[in-house]
């Protein structure tokens, strides 16, 4: 037993280095004092991050990204908050099937949701700008807002709920001061979850974005430039630190949920 | 409450989402299979019903084998992520005591970089120049670099295990954490020695994790258009490149969504006779 314990403890370690190995390399060459990505490294400089502050492109890019991980965030919660509501509370005829339909997008590849909404589009006759991204995106986030609302609704006792409409409350002050606070922690974590999968999407951006790219295409784009790439490093050690704080702050909010949980 | 008044909340809430999903799923759905069956002349549409998209996407040999090398990349991937996968979930599972939670974070950790960068860095670290050529070189064991690591289905492999790892550890881990501990005490106590026991309690048990986790990796991994492009090289595009080369330069929508259509056919296929035969062990779902 003891044996084994330790190689199992080796093969973590060694899938765990194969884990990080490129998320390590993103910070050193974003430091690093070279246009070539490729050890021997050179020396340490900040230039690659000054760079960045000249890109008019790439500040574009964000403000398009930022509008859309927002607005696709908000409407998939509020989307995910009322199915997860519906599917924890009450039972009615094609719950299940209906439901199973809203999760699809979270196992279909996604260059398949971006060709079906741009055919649909192109169909319709409807331009191609930002406000496609987000109807695309929020079909992507209801998903994960459902399943994490799901476990916050699961959390909720439900005599709380009964008790305040007894004493009097109507359902609507039950819902602004017994639940909402109640299942507050999952709205975060959906909030947060959502902006991360948003800023990080790829493909259905690339289909549906039209002529005004997001952070990723623009990314995408600079991957043709070599002399482009050390900033792109250098926004990449950005967008990671940026989201492992998101991610802190989401597993903060999941553990708030699991205490209310116990 | 009565049944009534259940149908009639419920539906009130999902009524919204249920109707979104219609209008961005069903009916986009719908549309590209409508359109799989058109064709296209330049730019102008042509709606008379024909085959000739499934003609070409099922009997040309350019996507054949782009179909049959998705088909063979998706499988070996969710393979080898699952092989991985399953030691470290039993491990933070049976060994990661009160730091389970910690462990499992840790991993997640990586795949907070953006999914584009982290599948361009494979491309870095597996390069002519690259991270590993560049280390074999200072160690002195190969004088030339080596060429076969990137641009092959291998280095495609290679990026997409890396990719989808926790998507196969989370699920694992949640099935592991359901099984009795008990039983594998009382397994102990009876004489079965711990090969027995991970065959015939802790695999059998945990096998909801795993179909979970085959479902998870094998059908998006399909449709990846990213990693096949910056790592792949010609030799290992995938279909959904093929997808948007018709979509875009050649300029064939219909064609592109016969494609479409057809892999989802194939994935779909594949993963309910998958589920069917694995239904033993879903029972209690």
């Amino acid at each position: 037993m003891k044996k084994s314990n330790k190689i199992f403890k080796l093969v973590v370690i060694l899938f765990l280095t194969f884990l990080y190995a490129p998320a390590l390399l993103l910070p050193i060459f974003s430091f690093n004092n070279s246009k070539v990505i490729a050890f021997p490294l050179s020396g340490f400089s900040t230039i690659w991050f000054q760079e960045l502050f000249y890109e008019n492109t790439l500040h574009n890019a964000l403000l398009n990204s930022l509008v859309i991980a927002i607005s696709s965030t908000i409407l998939a919660t509020i989307l995910g908050t009322l199915v997860a509501r519906a599917s924890t509370r009450y039972i009615f005829y094609g719950k299940k099937i209906s439901i199973t339909f809203i999760l699809v997008p979270l196992i279909l590849p996604e260059i398949i949701l971006g060709v079906c909404l741009l055919t649909l589009l192109i169909q319709l006759g409807l331009e191609l700008n930002l406000w496609s991204v987000v109807l695309g995106h929020t079909l992507l986030i209801t998903p994960f807002s459902t399943l994490i609302m799901v476990s916050a609704f699961n959390n909720l006792d439900i005599s709380f709920e009964e008790a305040s409409l007894d004493l009097g409350m109507s359902s609507l002050q039950t819902f602004r001061m017994i639940i909402l606070p109640m299942v507050l922690p999952g709205l975060i974590s959906s909030l947060l979850i959502g902006f991360v999968i948003s800023l990080d999407e790829f493909i259905i951006a690339f289909f549906l974005t039209g002529v005004e790219p997001t952070l990723p295409v623009y990314i995408w784009s600079q991957f043709r430039f070599p002399a482009k790439l050390p900033s792109t490093m250098a926004l990449g050690t950005i967008l990671l630190i940026v989201s492992l704080i998101l991610v802190s702050l989401f597993e903060y909010f999941r553990r708030k949920m699991e205490l209310y949980n116990n | 409450m009565y049944i009534s008044e259940q149908n009639k909340r419920g539906w009130r809430l999902l009524g919204v989402p249920f109707i979104f999903a219609i209008f961005l799923l069903a009916v986009p759905i719908a549309t590209m299979t409508a359109l799989s069956f058109w064709t296209q002349d330049y730019l102008t549409l042509i709606k008379t019903i024909t085959f000739e998209n499934y003609k070409q996407a099922w009997f040309q040999p350019v996507f054949q084998t782009l179909f049959a090398r998705s088909l063979v990349i998706s499988m070996t991937v969710t393979f080898l992520t699952i092989l991985f996968a399953f030691p470290i979930a039993y491990y933070i599972s049976f060994y990661g005591g009160k730091r389970k939670a910690l462990w499992l974070f840790l991993i997640t950790i990586p795949f907070w970089t953006s999914y584009l960068l982290r599948m361009f860095l494979w491309k870095v670290i597996l390069g002519y120049n690259g991270v590993l050529n560049s280390f074999f070189e200072w160690l002195g064991v190969i004088t030339e670099p080596l060429t076969f690591l990137l641009y092959n289905s291998n280095a495609v492999v290679l990026a997409l295990v890396h990719g989808w790892a926790p998507f196969a550890i989370l699920p694992i881990f949640v099935s592991l954490e359901k099984i009795d501990r008990s039983l594998l005490e009382a397994s102990n106590d009876l004489g079965d020695n711990s090969f027995n026991q991970f065959f015939r309690i802790i695999l059998p048990l945990s096998m909801p994790g795993v179909i979970g986790a085959v479902l998870i990796i094998f059908i998006p991994c399909i449709g990846d258009y990213i990693t096949p492009k910056l790592v792949g090289g010609p030799e290992g595009l995938m279909i959904a490149n093929m997808i948007q080369v018709q979509f875009s330069k050649a300029n064939n929508a219909p064609l592109a969504a016969a494609l479409s259509v057809t892999s989802l056919l194939i994935v779909g296929i594949i993963s309910m006779a998958f589920v069917f035969f694995n239904r033993k062990y879903l029972k209690n779902y």
